[in-house]
């Protein structure tokens, strides 16, 4: 994920605590930072929620507008998410276009919460050539390490405390209104590094560094819902189980920690 | 300058929408270091504006042929966030506003920075608009002054700054976003505080000369107090720690 460059000393610090089943601050290798989600922080868009694990930050906005449909899909509106990983949050980050790296974030993202039916596209059709379209935008604001996890609850809570707004002749009206965007059900996300032979949840942007491979799963409670393995290394068929069910252990925390977010 | 439609009035009984004077600032909050991987950061609140400004380096100048032997370059990214505006959703990336805007805050820096002491090095400079309701780009000066001081980069002086514009022919301060796309003039202005320099002035509308005049007094004299809200953001920091060790 990161090309930061830590103190080889550093490195060694924390490759050795890991082998030996440890992590700074004492944390365990199956135990997340401080996670806390804040919704509506920002009042212009439909939705918003500002979400920290320990030291990374990111924002999420959603904007509802009205649109055209795809040509393969004219009965269903759109849902679209993206991510930037702002030069601000990491002196690695450069300005420019959205790297491979926001790419990727950004589209396992969406494909959990699109493939958890959050959003029911077909509902967004306003009539023949008009529909609504659903921008979630993430931005990261200070990079620590698990963009992945950040990013979906952020996007989530964002999506699930939205504003729908009203269309009056060609007007869109947002402003004030108290209708809710519909949504079905919530989506969790768990990221996974693995190094010095160890798989663990949450890194951070140190852990990172030397990460070998590194897995997101995305499941609702019941059934999983989008996975994606990323760099070098591989993962055992073991490890892959661990992995998911681990996932699963951590769904009703993490789903608690938004619902009281989000006032449920 | 850009609203369409009916112009709606904006001010009634000598108030604004907001139950503003002509000479009164929105409110204004900066907090210190918010983020956490920059050299030094801060986020305003700025009436409905929400800004972070954040300041990376001074660390080597890359490309290198930006990179100047005898002194520091500063690369400036300003940006409205695509979910910063409540109409629309704005595309990402640069747009020629956005880039003007970005040479003008750097110029501003550029000033006030002491750039010799740092040769062939770059100092970025981040203005993120998380929620914009007018007055953005002198609200990122404002918050990216305190974000430059924060750093630790010396500078000469720590810049503000702050639009008046004229509504009728009202001259007022501070126009937020509805007044802005309705006004007959803007006038954004950074102003070093300490001699009173002018270092950015962007103008469209119409002022008469006394008018412009009229602004610029406004200006000045609210500077006074934004200067003073960024001086107590720059040393909460500061006394946090020496309260700590004072217990």
């Amino acid at each position: 994920m990161s090309y930061m460059y830590i103190p080889s000393a550093t490195k060694e610090f924390i490759f050795d605590l890991i082998a030996s089943n440890k992590r700074e601050f004492g944390r365990a290798l199956n135990e997340y930072r401080d996670i806390k989600i804040e919704k509506n922080v920002i009042e212009h868009a439909e939705g918003s929620a500002q979400v920290t694990i320990g030291n990374t930050k990111v924002l999420a906005g959603v904007k509802i507008t009205v649109g055209e449909p795809m040509h393969d899909k004219p009965n269903e509106g759109n849902l679209m998410t993206s991510a930037e990983l702002l030069p601000m949050a990491s002196s690695d980050y450069e300005m420019g276009p959205p790297s491979p790296n926001a790419i990727e974030v950004a589209r396992v993202i969406d494909r959990g919460i699109r493939a958890a039916g959050i959003i029911d596209t077909a509902a967004l059709f306003i009539e023949e050539g008009k529909v609504w379209d659903v921008f979630v935008d993430i931005y990261v604001l200070n990079y620590d390490g698990n963009l992945f996890d950040a990013g979906t609850i952020a996007a989530t809570v964002a999506l699930l405390s939205a504003r729908m707004p009203k269309l009056e002749g060609e007007k869109v009206i947002s402003e004030g209104i108290k209708d809710k965007l519909k949504t079905n059900g919530i989506i969790t996300s768990c990221t996974f590094a693995k190094a010095a032979g160890k798989v663990f949840i949450d890194p951070d942007a140190n852990e990172e560094t030397f990460m070998d491979a590194r897995i997101t799963i995305a499941n609702d409670g019941k059934e999983l819902r989008a996975m994606q393995k990323g760099l070098r290394g591989s993962f055992t068929l073991q490890e892959l189980n661990d992995a998911v069910s681990m996932s699963f252990e951590k769904h009703n925390g993490l789903k608690a920690l938004m619902e009281k977010a989000l006032g449920e | 300058m850009s609203g369409g439609g009916e112009k709606p009035e904006l001010i009634i009984n000598g108030k604004r929408l907001d139950g503003r004077g002509a000479t009164d600032l929105r409110s204004l909050k900066i907090e210190p270091n918010v983020i956490k991987n920059a050299a030094g950061s801060a986020y305003v609140e700025w009436g409905n504006n929400k800004i972070i400004a954040a300041v990376h380096g001074p660390k080597e100048a890359l490309p290198k042929h930006t990179s100047d032997p005898e002194k520091a370059v500063i690369k400036c990214r300003y940006m409205m966030a695509p979910f910063s505006s409540l109409e629309g959703h704005g595309r990402t990336g640069p747009n020629r506003r956005s880039i003007e805007i970005s040479k003008v805050t750097k110029e501003v820096f550029e000033n006030v920075v002491m750039l010799e002491l740092f040769p062939g090095t770059e100092i970025d400079i981040y203005v993120e608009v998380l929620q914009g309701d007018g007055g953005t780009r002198a609200a990122g000066i404002t918050a990216a002054a305190v974000a430059m001081a924060l750093s630790g980069i010396p500078m000469t002086d720590v810049p503000y700054a702050v639009s008046a514009g004229k509504i009728g022919e009202t001259v007022v301060l501070d126009l937020n976003m509805i007044e802005d796309n309705y006004s007959d003039a803007d006038m954004p202005v950074a102003v070093k505080p300490l001699t009173n320099e002018t270092l950015l002035l962007q103008m469209d509308g119409s002022f008469t000369k006394e008018q412009f005049k009229e602004a610029m007094e406004m200006i000045l004299e609210s500077g006074k107090k934004i200067h003073e809200i960024q001086a107590a953001a720059i040393k909460r920091p500061y006394q946090e720690i020496i309260e700590r060790y004072e217990r």
